[in-house]
């Protein structure tokens, strides 16, 4: 393995690379010549690519062909042939290229990288070592013209080995990758751990197996009373469901039996495996539950307003930006959809109760499940609705007695607590009053107790 | 330190949550790499007798099973019931106004009022050792009971499944050989559902399965169900029988010989059905003599004093007066039941009689009813109510679960049908288990205790009307 060599005015200082697991893919050596504007990129997993200028450095596997190569000082287009294709990938960026060459770059680059690659630029500075920011706003610009995340960081000017994992200067990341904006990682760690233990009925998760028999009656009954048909044995039938946070699936499950096609997302792929294993028994759910590893932002381009019903429970108080994540809900909801959220209160009370007496003192949630700073109070989250086109409809306390192991509806929400909340129609009809939506849900019902009668019993 | 204390406390808590304690050991899942050619069902009912039939339609005329699969298994042939015979059948059942209940919420009950059935009004109940006797009726001279054939309950039933068969399939001629339990969580890659092999080589699965085979019950023994039974020394000896009058044949009387108790029911206008509870002897000599030394034992057993004794009476009779002292509405005339003058032919039969339960109704994916679960003695004639008793709490159960989307086969809302049930059924199997104990000696101090507790209680009609409520429950 080659160490970079470094030295000398103008260097690019490199940044770290991400090594991922497997010793062979680790990023191979590279060279960099300063002031050569070569550019070489490194390949995580696969052969090296090398410098330009007709230097080949050794790759592990032995191959001399160039990759991938950024060459000239001059931009006079970059002469990219894709080595291996869909491989996650690093870019050494060549000191003093133009945009013209980063165009191209990131035009030939795009297609054959992985969807979650990282890409590591390593930029050059100026002569008294700074880097040079100008070229990092302009380099970030044309990325981002080609749906490159882009994630900035500042870092050493001083060389640093390959070996060495310092933050990346810049890291380019291709799109759709899993976004800081609303996944928080701390959390995903924390439900790796408790992946297999979804299905436990009196295990880590008993207390959300015993949240089924309140949340789903709910679920169930509101989106009865605004239906109009009913169809016997499956009265949610017909119904698009996207659970948000579906874990192990413990909320899918239940109201795919009452006959709704659901589409359940987690960022955690043990969790999706767990599901999908334990949906797989049954042909009836397999067929109307989907899984899906990926956060919320990723399937709104291609879901744009397909759901019925989206069905957030014990979630948003793990998200890292509630705004976005109700920004998404909305999009991905038909207009007139249901919004079902349940979380927990941010109150003295919801520390005691919630945090020391739940994780710490009886066990009822593992240890660390939950951070008081990041529940949220049903105020800040009806404002938050209201604001991005929902209507709250119901605002509901939920109270769990450890003793039995059982939930029920209580007045206060100080502790936990179920909201649902409409999506405006197209009209823009987005007044949150309730006294035109109490006439709304009556007219319903009264023509749902007439269309009832009539279409109800087709056995 | 205080990671460890926070441990302890939350064990304790652990275990002082009344959660479901480990159960008995169940035989791990055979690797059942999924086969998924073996049709799985929602429910599995594992015996064809009056209480699984009758659970099998109660859960197929359920609203919330419209879409699911409800299967029977039934190892003997299909009966034909297309008209009933002429002559009464030897297995009669008293059915409470409960039972009449369930039966009418998935339209059995018209079946069988269009067939036949006998309602009574009264039951007189009275020792053969002393005067003292107890009288039940309701107030307001409703029915209090109804005596139906067991054929005709099942006439009735076998219609009502047929009018779902497209969400209850039947099996006749099948008899299960082998159950495959689930592990209950399953965190591995085996079948998550009940297996059950039957005779012929089919194989079925089902996300719950319910045993309602009798007191010798296959699922019960399978599933390893510990069963507190006992067998009493006795068998019951039943047969039709013709009163020498017509009458306005509407009361059941029953008389507690020091072998057994005796009780006639009525069936119609000139017949009534015989149960007489006696040792294992006496009833095969029941069955051996002709016809006419059987009528004769009949009407000696209700009519004759042999058994009474001056102490006995003369302490009856004063405590008698007592109470009419306290209570003058409280002591009423002791009456003779109707005679009989012949018996059917060929209507006689025995069969031994025992006392059983178990102790778990319930385990994951499993829950007994009827008499796999509870065998009562019939003195108090509420074998089949307990039974139906059964069918109504577990049907309300499952069909909440249904609508709530839960899996089946969850122990939680299994556990709440075991508790209200156990509640019910031990009291009840109790109580009738002390009384044949009582009733069955002829000692002078139980003897006297029984007499002044029968007057008493007779004097007490609020007392009365509990027991009453209780055992139509």
């Amino acid at each position: 393995m080659l160490k970079p060599k470094f030295g000398g005015k103008g260097s690019p200082c490199l940044s770290a690379l991400n090594c991922s697991p497997e010793p062979q893919s680790r990023a191979l050596g590279c060279s960099a010549r300063e002031g050569s504007g070569e550019g070489i990129l490194v390949f995580l997993g696969h052969s090296l690519a090398l410098s330009a200028k007709g230097d080949t450095a050794a790759s592990e596997t032995g191959s001399s062909k160039p990759a991938w190569m950024v060459p000239k000082r001059k931009n006079s287009g970059a002469c990219l042939e894709p080595s291996h294709a869909g491989s996650p990938g690093v870019l050494l960026i060549p000191q003093r290229s133009t945009a013209g060459c980063w165009e191209s770059l990131a035009c030939r680059a795009s297609p054959l990288l992985e969807r979650r690659s990282r890409v590591v630029c390593a930029l050059p500075c100026k002569s008294d070592g700074h880097a040079d920011l100008s070229f990092q706003t302009g380099l970030r610009g044309i990325l981002q013209d080609y749906n490159w995340k882009i994630q900035l960081k500042s870092s050493s000017t001083l060389p640093v080995s390959l070996t060495e994992m310092k933050s990346s200067m810049l890291t380019a990341k291709r799109p759709l990758s899993t976004s800081h904006s609303s996944v928080d990682s701390k959390e995903i760690k924390k439900f790796q751990l408790l992946a297999h233990k979804w299905w436990d009925e009196e295990g880590e998760y008993s207390a959300l197996h015993s949240m089924n028999d309140i949340r789903v009656p709910f679920i169930r009954d509101t989106l009865l009373s605004m239906s109009c048909n009913y169809h016997l044995g499956n009265p949610l039938s017909g119904v698009k469901i996207l659970d948000v946070g579906c874990g192990g699936g413990l909320l899918s499950e239940p109201l795919a039996r009452l006959g709704a096609s659901v589409t359940g997302i987690d960022p955690l792929e043990d969790n999706i495996r767990t599901a999908d294993r334990h949906k797989s028994f049954d042909p009836v759910l397999a067929k109307r539950i989907q899984y899906k590893s990926s956060s919320l932002e990723e399937i709104v381009e291609e879901s744009m307003e397909t759901f019925d019903v989206i069905v957030a429970s014990e979630v948003v108080e793990h998200v890292a930006d509630l705004e976005t994540f109700i920004k998404c809900c909305s999009q991905v909801l038909k207009p007139e959809g249901s919004l079902f959220i349940t979380t927990i209160n941010k109150t003295q009370l919801s520390y005691v109760l919630g945090i020391v007496v739940a994780e710490k003192i009886m066990g009822i949630v593992p240890e660390g499940t939950h951070e008081w700073e990041k529940f949220v109070p049903p105020e800040e989250l009806e404002h938050l609705l209201e604001s991005n086109g929902f209507s709250v409809k119901t605002v509901n306390g939920m109270l769990y007695n450890p003793l039995w192991g059982s939930w029920s509806w209580m007045e206060s929400t100080s502790l936990n607590y179920a909201v649902h909340a409409v999506k405006s129609g197209a009209q823009g009809q987005s007044g949150p009053t309730d006294a035109p939506s109490e006439m709304d849900i009556q007219q319903r019902s009264a023509t749902a107790g007439t269309a009832g009668t009539a279409s109800d019993i087709s056995v | 330190m205080a990671a460890a204390r926070g441990q302890a406390l939350s064990l304790l808590w652990a275990r002082l949550r009344p959660r479901p304690g480990p159960r008995a050991p169940l035989r791990a899942a055979a690797a059942a790499a999924a086969a998924p050619a073996q049709p799985l069902y929602d429910v599995v009912v594992s015996g064809g007798g009056m209480v699984g039939s009758a659970m099998a339609a109660a859960l197929g005329h359920d609203i919330h099973f419209h879409d699911k699969k409800i299967a029977l298994l039934e190892a003997g042939p299909r009966k034909e019931y297309d008209h009933m015979p002429d002559s009464y059948s030897n297995r009669v059942s008293s059915i409470s106004p409960g039972s009449a209940t369930l039966l009418s919420s998935f339209g059995a009950w018209d079946h069988v009022c269009s067939l036949r059935l006998k309602p009574f009004r009264r039951m007189q109940v009275w020792d053969a050792c002393s005067e003292a006797m107890i009288i039940f009726e309701k107030d307001d001279l409703d029915d209090m009971g109804y005596i139906v054939e067991n054929d005709v309950i099942m006439s009735a039933l076998t219609k009502q499944l047929d009018a779902v068969a497209d969400r209850v399939e039947v099996f006749y001629r099948s008899r299960a050989v082998g159950y495959t339990w689930p592990l209950p969580s399953h965190s591995c890659d085996t079948s998550p559902w009940v297996q059950i092999q039957l005779a012929d080589g089919r194989r079925l699965q089902t996300k719950l399965l319910i045993g309602a085979d009798g007191h010798n019950s296959v699922v019960r023994k399978e599933a390893e169900i510990k069963n507190i039974e006992h067998q009493y020394d006795q068998s019951a000896v039943v047969a039709t029988l013709h009163l020498s009058e017509a009458t306005d044949n509407n009361v059941a009387w029953q008389r507690f010989l020091p072998t057994g108790p005796i009780a006639l029911l009525p069936l119609s206008d000139t017949a009534s059905s015989l149960v007489w509870s006696t040792s294992h002897e006496h009833a095969s000599e029941l069955l051996a003599m002709d016809e006419e030394s059987f009528v004769d034992s009949i009407n000696s057993a209700f009519w004759s004093n042999i058994n009474h004794s001056d102490f006995i009476d003369t302490a009856g009779a004063m405590f008698r007066s007592a109470i009419s002292l306290l209570k003058p509405s409280g002591t009423a005339v002791r009456q003779l039941p109707p005679s009989v003058a012949k018996v059917d032919p060929e209507s006689r039969a025995m069969f031994p009689l025992g006392m059983g339960h178990a102790t778990e109704y319930v385990q994951h994916r499993l829950a007994l009813i009827g008499d796999a679960a509870h065998r009562v003695h019939p003195l108090a004639g509420q074998g089949v109510n307990l039974g139906f008793g059964d069918i109504a709490c577990l049907a309300h159960h499952l069909s909440a679960a249904a609508f709530n989307g839960s899996d089946l086969g969850s122990l939680k809302h299994l556990l709440k049908f075991e508790t209200e049930r156990q509640r019910h059924n031990v009291s009840l199997i109790a109580a009738t288990d002390l009384l044949k104990r009582l009733y069955s000696t002829r000692l002078a101090p139980l003897v006297l205790l029984r007499t002044w507790g029968l007057q008493a209680t007779n004097a007490l009609p609020p007392v009365k009307e509990q027991i009453m409520a209780f055992a139509s429950k």
